[in-house]
C-alpha cells in the first residue's frame, strides 16, 4: 500500500443504542476508525455486527427513536457529523457522501424516471439546472457502463435488469462527486455474474475518480479482491483491522481465524469437513463487560469472562495504521497454534 | 453415463416445465415461460447431486417439479422405480414419505402458529397411525438427531434462529425415513458462521441414513464441497454436468467457465492474479430464449452455429456432458481443442 495520506474521514467511539420495548441493544460499541483518501475500506461480519448500524449512525439514516447516537465523534474532512444540525447534515448526505444500498430493487422508486432520480441530487445539491443536471445525468450513466444512457434516462426502474439498477444506484451516489462513498452490502442480492461486472465497474471508477470508498459486506471473498485494508466487526465493535493481504495471510483474532476456516474453496485441496464455529452471536442486551465472542471462542480463559479486550497494535504501528486486534489471548506465538 | 457401479435412485429424463402466459382480456395463451426446458441427469443413491446456476435458471424448479409440487409439463422423474411425474394422486401421496424437500427460508416455512413439536409430527399425523406417544417419541429422536435440545419441543419457529430454524426444517423432511431430499439453498439465508454447522449436519446425515441429495444452491464452492457430481444450469439447460472435480478443475462449458471465475476467493494474492471472464450483459428471458444456443448473446466464444441451432448434452470426455457446439465434432475439431487451451489458460494458479 501507499504511504498513508490524509484522512477523509475519522470516527471516533461511536456508540449507538436501540430502545426497544424489551430493553436496550448495544448495537454500535465505542467504534473507531478511519478512512484515508483514496481508500477502500472494506468493513466484514454477520448480520448483527454492527457493520451497517454504524454507518448509517454517521449520516443519521436509522430511525430515530428507537436509534440512539449515544456518543462519539465522526469528522468528515473536518467537520463533525455527529453534532451537525439536521440541516447542515442534508447538505452532507448525497453531496459529501454517497450511499449504495444492498437491495437495487426496493432502493429506487418505482414511480419516478431514472433521470428525475439521477437528476435529483445535482439539482438540489449542485444547484444545476435542468438541462445541466440532464448532461451530467447522461455523463454518468455512461460512465457506470449502461448503454444508450438517453434514451435509458426517461424509463422507470422495472425496465432495468437488477444489476443494472446497481449500476444506477452507483450513478445516482457519485452524482455529486462524494469525498466518500458507503456501499452496504451493494452486490449481495446480486448473482455472481452480475456481481463480477459491478466489482470491475468499482475497480474502473475508482481509478478514474479517486474517491474513498467504506464496503460493507459479509463476503470475505468480495472483500480478498477489492479492499485495500479490512475491519472485522463483531458483538458491534472492532474485534480486526488490518491491511487486506495482512488479514487473511495473518489472521489474529479467534472470529477471523475460524471465519476464514469455514468457508470452503473453490480451489486448491477439497476439506474433508468445515470448520465450524459453534453457537450463535451474542444478544447485545447491554453494554460490553466482556469478550463478545467469548461463548463461541476455542481459546477463552477467564480475563475474557471479566474484560473486553481493547484493540491492540500487534506490530508496533500507532492504532488503527497497521494491524490491530481486541484479544486478550493474542499472542505472537499463537500463530502456530490455529495452522497447525 | 454413470460414474460408479451404484445403480441410480433418481433418473429425470427430459423433464420441462413451462408456465402458460395469458394476456389480453380474453387471458389468450400467447406464450410459455419456459423455466425447465429439457433437462435430464441421475443420481446414484447415497451421494449428491449439485444443481448450480444464477436466479432464474430454472434449479429450483427443477426441484419442484421432482417431487410434483408443480406438475411437469413434460418428461420422465422415476425416483426408487415409480415415475414421480406420472402417478395419480393416491399413488403419489402415498409416495411422498420416500422424497422430501428443505426449503430455502426456514422463515417463511414454518407455520409461525406451529409449536416444533406439531411441525416435525405433521407429516406423521398425514402418513402414519401412530398414537401420540409414539409420535411424540419420533419427534425427539428427530430432534436429537438434528441437534435441538429436547426442551425447544414446544416452542414457535420465532423462538428459535436461523440456523435452529432450518434444523426443524431439516427434521421435518426427515420424519418420514425418506430416501431422497431436495435441498433448495438450504443455507442461502444464514449467516457464514451458522452455514457450516448446517452443512456438517447434511453431510452426518447423508452419512448415517445413506441419504440421496439433490442440493440446489448458487454458492459454488459449497457445493464443491458437497457434491460428488454437478449440473450447472443456464436458461432452463443444463450446460454441463460433470464429476464436481473435473469441473472445478478445468470447467469445459464456456459458461461454467465464466462462472467459476466470477468466485470471489478469500484470498488476497489470488484474487489479484486472476483472471477473471466478465460476461458482458443480462440473462435473457426465459419467455423468450435465444433461437440457438441459449448462452449466446453472452458466449465469449460464439460462432455462428451458436446462435442458430441448440446444442443438446452430450458425453466429450469420459463422464462429462457438455451442451457445447465447441464440442460437437460438426463445429471442427480446431474449435475443441482451442477451446480446451483456452480453459487450461483460464485456470487458476
Amino acid at each position: 500500500m501507499a504511504e498513508p495520506a490524509a484522512s477523509v474521514l475519522e470516527v471516533r467511539d461511536l456508540k449507538t443504542v436501540f430502545r426497544t420495548r424489551g430493553g436496550e441493544i448495544h448495537a454500535v460499541n465505542d467504534v473507531s476508525f478511519h478512512l484515508r483518501k483514496g481508500e477502500l475500506l472494506g468493513v466484514v461480519g454477520e448480520s448483527g455486527s454492527g457493520k451497517s448500524v454504524t454507518m448509517m449512525s454517521l449520516l443519521r439514516l436509522l430511525p430515530m427513536p428507537p436509534a440512539e447516537v449515544r456518543g462519539g465523534q465522526a469528522f468528515l474532512n473536518g467537520r463533525d457529523l455527529i453534532s451537525m444540525s439536521d440541516e447542515e447534515l442534508r447538505s452532507v448526505r448525497g453531496a459529501k457522501v454517497g450511499f449504495v444500498f444492498q437491495d437495487p430493487m426496493t432502493s429506487l422508486n418505482p414511480v419516478f424516471t431514472l433521470g428525475n432520480q439521477i437528476m435529483e441530487p445535482l439539482i438540489k445539491h449542485m444547484k444545476m439546472s435542468k438541462a445541466q443536471a440532464e448532461a451530467r445525468a447522461v455523463e454518468l450513466l455512461e460512465l457506470v457502463g449502461i448503454p444508450d444512457a438517453r434514451r435509458r434516462l426517461y424509463q422507470y426502474p422495472h425496465q432495468f435488469s437488477g444489476g443494472m439498477r446497481q449500476r444506477v444506484m452507483i450513478a445516482i451516489a457519485l452524482a455529486c462527486d462524494p469525498d466518500v462513498l458507503i456501499a452496504d452490502e451493494p452486490t449481495t442480492a446480486l448473482d455472481v455474474t452480475i456481481q463480477a461486472q459491478i466489482l470491475e465497474l468499482v475497480r474502473e471508477l475508482r481509478q478514474k475518480l479517486g474517491m474513498a470508498i467504506i464496503w460493507i459486506t459479509h463476503d470475505l471473498g468480495v472483500i480478498a479482491g477489492i479492499a485495500d485494508r479490512v475491519m472485522v466487526m463483531y458483538g458491534g465493535q472492532i474485534v480486526e483491522q488490518a491491511p487486506v493481504r495482512e488479514l487473511f495471510a495473518n489472521p489474529q483474532h479467534p472470529y477471523t481465524r475460524a471465519l476464514l476456516q469455514t468457508i470452503p474453496r473453490i480451489s486448491g485441496p477439497r476439506d474433508a469437513r468445515l470448520k465450524v464455529i459453534e453457537g450463535q452471536p451474542p444478544i447485545l442486551s447491554g453494554p460490553l463487560t466482556a469478550c463478545p465472542f467469548r461463548a463461541r471462542c476455542e481459546f477463552r480463559h477467564d480475563t475474557c469472562d471479566q474484560l473486553n479486550p481493547a484493540r491492540r497494535p500487534i506490530d508496533g504501528l500507532p492504532l488503527g495504521k497497521g494491524h490491530d486486534v481486541a484479544c486478550h489471548w493474542h499472542a505472537p506465538a499463537s500463530a502456530e497454534v490455529a495452522h497447525a | 453415463m454413470l460414474d460408479a457401479g451404484a445403480p441410480p435412485l433418481v433418473q429425470v429424463e427430459d423433464l420441462k416445465m413451462h408456465f402458460p402466459i395469458y394476456t389480453g382480456i380474453f387471458r389468450k395463451h400467447t406464450g410459455d415461460v419456459k423455466a425447465v426446458d429439457g433437462v435430464s441427469f441421475d443420481i446414484t443413491a447415497g451421494q449428491t447431486l449439485g444443481l448450480v446456476g444464477e436466479s432464474g435458471c430454472g434449479k429450483s424448479t427443477v426441484g419442484r417439479a421432482m417431487l410434483r409440487l408443480y406438475e411437469p409439463t413434460a418428461g420422465r422423474v422415476i425416483i426408487d422405480g415409480d415415475d414421480v411425474a406420472k402417478l395419480a394422486p393416491e399413488a403419489l401421496r402415498r409416495k411422498r414419505p420416500t422424497m422430501q424437500m428443505v426449503f430455502q427460508d426456514p422463515q417463511a416455512s414454518l407455520n409461525p402458529r406451529m409449536t416444533l413439536a406439531d411441525i416435525v409430527s405433521e407429516p406423521l399425523d398425514e402418513h402414519t397411525d401412530w398414537t401420540r406417544d409414539r409420535k411424540l417419541e419420533r419427534v425427539y429422536e428427530l430432534m436429537d438427531q438434528v441437534g435441538l435440545n429436547r426442551r425447544f419441543v414446544n416452542r414457535f419457529p420465532h423462538e428459535f434462529s436461523g440456523g435452529q430454524r432450518q434444523r426443524i426444517g431439516i427434521a421435518r423432511a426427515l420424519a418420514l425415513k425418506p430416501r431422497f431430499i431436495v435441498c433448495d439453498e438450504p443455507i442461502a439465508a444464514l449467516d457464514v458462521s451458522i452455514q457450516a454447522q448446517v452443512v456438517n449436519l447434511l453431510e452426518d446425515l447423508q452419512e448415517k441414513l445413506g441419504l440421496t441429495y439433490l442440493f440446489i444452491s448458487h454458492d459454488l464452492s459449497m457445493v464443491r464441497h458437497l457434491a460428488q457430481r454437478v449440473a450447472v444450469m443456464y436458461l432452463g439447460r443444463i450446460a454441463e454436468l460433470s464429476p464436481s472435480r473435473d469441473l472445478y478443475a478445468r470447467p469445459l462449458h464456456p459458461y461454467a467457465e465464466a462462472l467459476l471465475s466470477a468466485v470471489n476467493e478469500p484470498d488476497p494474492e489470488l484474487a489479484a492474479r486472476r483472471n477473471r471472464i466478465i460476461l458482458k450483459g443480462d440473462v435473457p428471458s426465459p419467455a423468450n430464449p435465444p433461437k440457438g444456443c441459449n448462452f449466446c448473446t453472452r458466449c465469449p466464444k460464439v460462432m455462428d452455429i451458436c446462435r442458430n441451432v441448440k446444442p443438446s448434452l452430450a458425453e466429450v470426455e469420459p463422464g462429462r456432458l457438455v451442451a457445447c457446439h465447441l464440442y460437437t465434432p460438426a463445429a471442427g475439431s480446431t474449435g475443441g481443442s482451442e477451446a480446451n487451451e483456452r480453459n487450461q489458460q483460464g485456470e487458476t494458479r
